[in-house]
């Protein structure tokens, strides 16, 4: 079976119609003051999960984590975690732990106390919290560092004091507020990987707020993609990526090519479309809109083949136009092709040898194609 | 720049010397032989001797200790709950005018503030005495502990609060354990400064005070009206002395404290 580039481990309750959810949002509405930051929104999350909540900054997602930890109260809607209603329950109480943007370390307490915070509370046997601790210290590899104060941390150090923190409660859900935020890019994708092999070792459902992309398509097994309150698509990384179900979800993920026409037939999973550019293009995927409504297709920039010569093969859809400019990054080229109607589009191509006889250059006439499962059709 | 020209010497000597020569004048005659302050007659340290058996001075140095301790104490407490109140809840009905009313005794003559706490115990019947002067200063001092909290208040990370509100901790002990802490240098100033303020009072002292609550500078004002003496001198050398005391220590652990600091955060960088 064809799929999307899935390369995940095969973990997929969210196709299982008999999977129960672990995280219910229910037609969750928040409101402060006039400005609605979460517009009934309705989401399941399921045990072990790996989830991110991807968007905008004031795309309310934050909202939506603050109140999963009990920060906000939903103004309408209902919150249910493991089969228990939440709206109610003060942050105190409620089996999730958050680990904040800020880190929010507490700066009069040495890490080991820092730690042990949570466990204090709960009024664990002194004993029990060392050994606890000690074991936290191992998990984020920072024995040597029990003693130290925050401050004479460094930021690296300080985000993983953070999450041992919110881990050693050993809670249901760990909720994550931007977690690698504050750290330089190389730390930043070593973390990645570190969180992921985390998660996976506690069997724990983590809930990810990210405004960076990559961090989400990297890390969750599912994101949910918001927008002024509403999520707007929840998938895998794969299918966000290939199959975007709207402009904004297409946009917002990655570079894409929008080309705007009407369909001009459709049936037997196939769709042509009159595109504004002035051709047809042929495709097998996306959403089937009724004939002669106008929809967008959408087509990522490494789909698309720039070359000389026309396609031989004729049920490869196919544009002319010249090269309007080219940005070489070293491991692929990128060719802005102007096609007849004016409109430019974006191609990548990956610089797969080091020696390339007679390169296209600037101003050649080209031809552009794609096959007829490289792009997809968007809902209007 | 590090030159010493003339003119830097002699604005050096001369703003220091208006700064200082008169206390410099009052600790020399303090130890002046003789009983008239302005005529040098030889060393002694005879009036420190009369100073502590100065019944009535005495006195009054330990009810100004006492009204001090207990006013700077109950103002911090107050102070410290209105600075919280006006940092937290931004938008209550009444903010602007209960934080204009927390502020105004910083900008309220002290006439003022004593003649109308004066007219409020006189309409009550409350007798005045340690009590009353106490109540006083709580008043106007805790203002100043509002100002000093409310400054630190204002750079506080909340998500540290909600980090323990979130680890399982009650707000109350979330207060307590986290909030009263880390804000516990600036709550701590508040209070040195209305000690202070209260140690030094004279104005409200003098409205407010009745019979057998007399308070030190009281009692140096009053005994200064009949003529300076020597042993006046020899206690305000006595309280420069615990001032300055107390500046230097205060100024040496806070070097300390940031030398300690830079050295850490070096560390942290070092090791990675």
């Amino acid at each position: 079976m064809k799929s999307l580039g899935n390369i995940r481990r095969s973990f997929a309750p969210w196709t299982d119609p008999d999977a129960k959810p672990y995280i219910t949002f229910r037609n969750v509405t928040k409101r402060f003051g006039d400005f609605t930051a979460v517009d009934d929104l309705t989401l399941n999350i399921y045990h072990r999960e790996f989830f991110a909540l991807l968007g905008a900054s004031g795309c309310g997602k934050s909202t939506l984590l603050r109140m999963l930890a009990g920060f906000e109260r939903p103004t309408s809607g209902e919150i249910i975690l493991d089969g228990q209603d939440i709206a109610g329950i003060p942050p105190y109480k409620r089996p999730v732990n958050m680990m904040f943007q800020s880190y929010a370390l507490f700066p009069h307490m040495t890490v080991e106390s820092n730690i042990g915070f949570g466990l204090r509370q709960d009024g664990m046997p002194k004993n029990e919290i060392a050994d606890r601790v000690t074991q936290m210290l191992k998990l984020v590899k920072l024995e040597k560092f029990a003693k130290r104060k925050p401050h004479q941390l460094s930021g690296g150090q300080r985000q993983r004091v953070a999450l041992a923190r919110s881990l050693a409660k050993r809670p249901k859900v760990l909720l994550l507020d931007e977690p690698l935020g504050a750290l330089d890019k190389k730390l930043r994708e070593e973390t990645q990987f570190e969180l992921m092999d985390l998660q996976q070792e506690l069997g724990l459902t983590f809930v990810v707020v990210t405004h960076d992309q990559e961090e989400a398509m990297t890390m969750a097994d599912r994101i949910a993609v918001m927008s002024h309150g509403k999520v707007i698509q929840v998938a895998t990384p794969a299918e966000i990526y290939e199959a975007p179900n709207s402009r904004f979800v297409a946009d917002f993920i990655g570079d894409v090519n929008i080309l705007d026409g009407k369909v001009s037939a459709s049936g037997n999973g196939k769709i042509e479309l009159a595109v504004n550019e002035g051709f047809t293009v042929r495709t097998a995927t996306g959403n089937t809109p009724a004939t002669g409504s106008s929809a967008g297709f959408a087509i990522r920039p490494e789909k698309l083949k720039v070359t000389r010569a026309a396609p031989v093969d004729a049920s490869v859809n196919a544009a002319e136009g010249e090269i309007w400019d080219i940005g070489y990054l070293g491991d692929m080229t990128v060719f802005y092709v102007k096609l007849a109607s004016g409109k430019v589009v974006k191609a990548s191509m990956l610089n797969a040898q080091r020696e390339v006889e007679d390169p296209i250059a600037y101003d050649e006439k080209v031809w552009v194609s794609f096959g007829e499962t490289a792009g997809v059709v968007l809902k209007d | 720049m590090n030159t010493w020209s003339r003119f830097n010497i002699a604005s050096v000597v001369l703003g220091f010397s208006f700064l200082y020569l008169p206390i410099v004048l009052l600790v020399v005659f303090s130890f002046n032989e003789s009983k008239l302050v302005t005529v040098w007659a030889g060393f002694s340290l005879k009036w420190y001797v009369s100073l502590f058996q100065n019944q009535g001075l005495m006195d009054a140095a330990w009810v100004t200790i006492r009204v001090a301790l207990i006013s700077a104490t109950v103002a911090t407490a107050l102070g410290t709950m209105a600075a919280l109140a006006l940092t937290r809840y931004t938008r209550f009905r009444g903010r602007l005018l209960f934080s204009g009313m927390v502020y105004a005794p910083l900008v309220m003559p002290e006439v003022i503030t004593g003649l109308s706490l004066l007219l409020l115990f006189v309409a009550i019947g409350f007798d005045r005495g340690f009590v009353t002067v106490t109540l006083a200063h709580i008043t106007f001092s805790m203002c100043f502990v509002t100002v000093v909290v409310q400054s630190r208040l204002l750079s506080f990370d909340r998500s540290i609060e909600e980090a323990a509100l979130d680890l399982g901790a009650t707000p109350v002990k979330t207060f307590l354990e986290v909030t009263l802490p880390v804000i516990a240098p600036a709550v701590l100033s508040g209070w040195m400064l209305a000690l202070t303020l209260s140690l030094d009072d004279l104005v409200i002292s003098s409205f407010t005070s009745g019979p057998g609550a007399t308070t030190l500078p009281m009692k140096i004002y009053s005994q200064v009206r009949l003529g300076v003496t020597p042993e006046i001198n020899a206690a305000c050398t006595i309280l420069i002395g615990f001032v300055a005391i107390g500046v230097i220590i205060a100024s040496i652990m806070t070097k300390r404290r940031e030398v300690q600091r830079q050295r850490d955060e070096q560390a942290a960088f070092a090791g990675r």
